[in-house]
């Protein structure tokens, strides 16, 4: 793999974007997006524990390749991602108070977000070194924010529309995201 | 507990299957769900890879749940799941390649696939062994039948196929785009439509019989 840095980031960011052409985060993407300024702490969060963890993931991923463990790669992924969530959290709770409180619920949650483990397991996939998989990640982060705030703009939008009743709800959020999926597609010449 | 009450055990499994399914009633697992079901045969797949994990890590957890304190009860589930679906990576690598690769990366995901850790959460710690097993068969069954729903419309309308078998003859031009990601959401959405509907109607129906 010798992709340069910046062609890592932009297709991770915005031609294969985790959620809307990989569905990867899709259930933050429905259950949080109401609201312009939630979607994007959770998405800050987001980047945040992906850099956090991504780099955690390849120093592992080193270590059990010389010890040629790599059947517990699992087990140590998804370990790893919860206590880095966990330090996360508590880092953030120590520094800045007023951070935490706003971020609230979403951090723990962060664990079950499977864009997180995706991250890990693709660049590990893909033999990334590790100014690589540092690109990846962040571009993942930044394209999930993306999509995160999208959809929120667009349903603060709805809400003051007048939608039939039959609609409204989670059939609505997916069938506008699959619109959006749709104009995202647009950007699939670009990167490969 | 009701071991031996057949009511009892067929409520737990058809409320996976039906009442309480997890794609369409409560919104989990959607990552994998529309990701995998572009084909009949995918969704067959994943449906059968989820329901081994299900119904084995709800049966371990239900053993255990006496032993582990209960401050640490969510890393080892976790770390009874990562098991389990670390088994069935290599069982598939093994069985069939090009499944494995259709699949990729949403094998090893089936570890935070939100539906498996919360039948282990709410449902097997709290239950025994048999009723743990059957609630996580039904989920399990549940999430199948709507990978199912989505995989055939998906692979009909976007491939003009069911199971590889061509359906209409040469002169379809299949909608490449429903097998494509936005199809996912699509079909997803219209299911959740239609189910709307049906709800509505029924609710109009028992207005009107008052």
């Amino acid at each position: 793999m010798d992709q340069s840095v910046w062609e890592i980031l932009f297709n991770a960011a915005i031609v294969n974007n985790f959620v809307l052409s990989m569905f990867l985060g899709i259930c933050p993407f429905l259950g949080v997006s109401g609201k312009i300024d939630t979607g994007l702490r959770m998405g800050l969060a987001v980047i945040f524990v992906m850099l956090v963890s991504s780099s955690c993931a390849y120093g592992i991923n080193v270590l059990l390749l010389r010890f040629h463990a790599e059947y517990l790669r699992l087990i140590c992924y998804i370990a790893v991602i919860a206590s880095a969530v966990q330090l996360v959290e508590m880092f953030i709770k120590k520094f800045s108070p007023a951070l935490f409180r706003a971020l609230g619920i979403f951090l723990p949650l962060i664990t079950t977000n499977c864009a997180i483990l995706a991250v890990a397991l693709f660049q590990t996939m893909r033999e990334y070194s590790f100014v690589q998989a540092f690109a990846f990640s962040f571009g993942g982060g930044v394209g999930f924010t993306l999509s995160l705030i999208i959809m929120s703009g667009l349903r603060e939008q709805l809400d003051l529309a007048d939608v039939p009743s039959v609609v409204r709800g989670a059939a609505l959020g997916l069938l506008l995201a699959g619109i959006l999926s749709l104009a995202f597609m647009g950007f699939a010449g670009i990167g490969g | 507990m009701a071991q031996g009450n057949p009511a009892t055990t067929m409520d737990e499994f058809m409320k996976g299957l039906w009442r309480e399914n997890p794609v369409f009633v409560m919104l989990i697992g959607m990552c994998p769900t529309m990701a995998v079901s572009n084909t009949v045969i995918n969704s067959l797949a994943m449906g059968a890879c989820a329901i081994f994990v299900l119904v084995m890590s709800s049966a371990v957890v239900s053993l255990i749940r006496k032993l582990v304190p209960k401050e640490v009860r969510i890393a080892t589930f976790i770390v009874v799941i990562a098991t389990l679906v670390t088994i069935v990576d290599y069982v598939m690598q093994y069985i069939s390649l090009p499944l494995y690769q259709a699949l990729g990366v949403f094998i090893p995901l089936i570890v935070v696939n939100c539906i498996i850790l919360a039948r282990a959460e709410v449902f097997a710690s709290r239950n025994n062994v048999w009723l743990s097993s059957v609630d996580a068969l039904g989920m399990g069954v549940g999430f199948t039948f709507a990978l199912l729903c989505l995989g055939t419309v998906r692979e009909i309308i976007g491939k003009g196929a069911i199971l590889g078998i061509p359906l209409f003859g040469p002169n379809f031009e299949p909608w490449s785009v429903m097998v494509l990601p936005p199809g996912g959401f699509f079909t997803l959405g219209s299911w959740l439509l239609f189910f709307n509907w049906l709800r509505e109607r029924r609710a109009r129906k028992l207005k009107k019989a008052e």
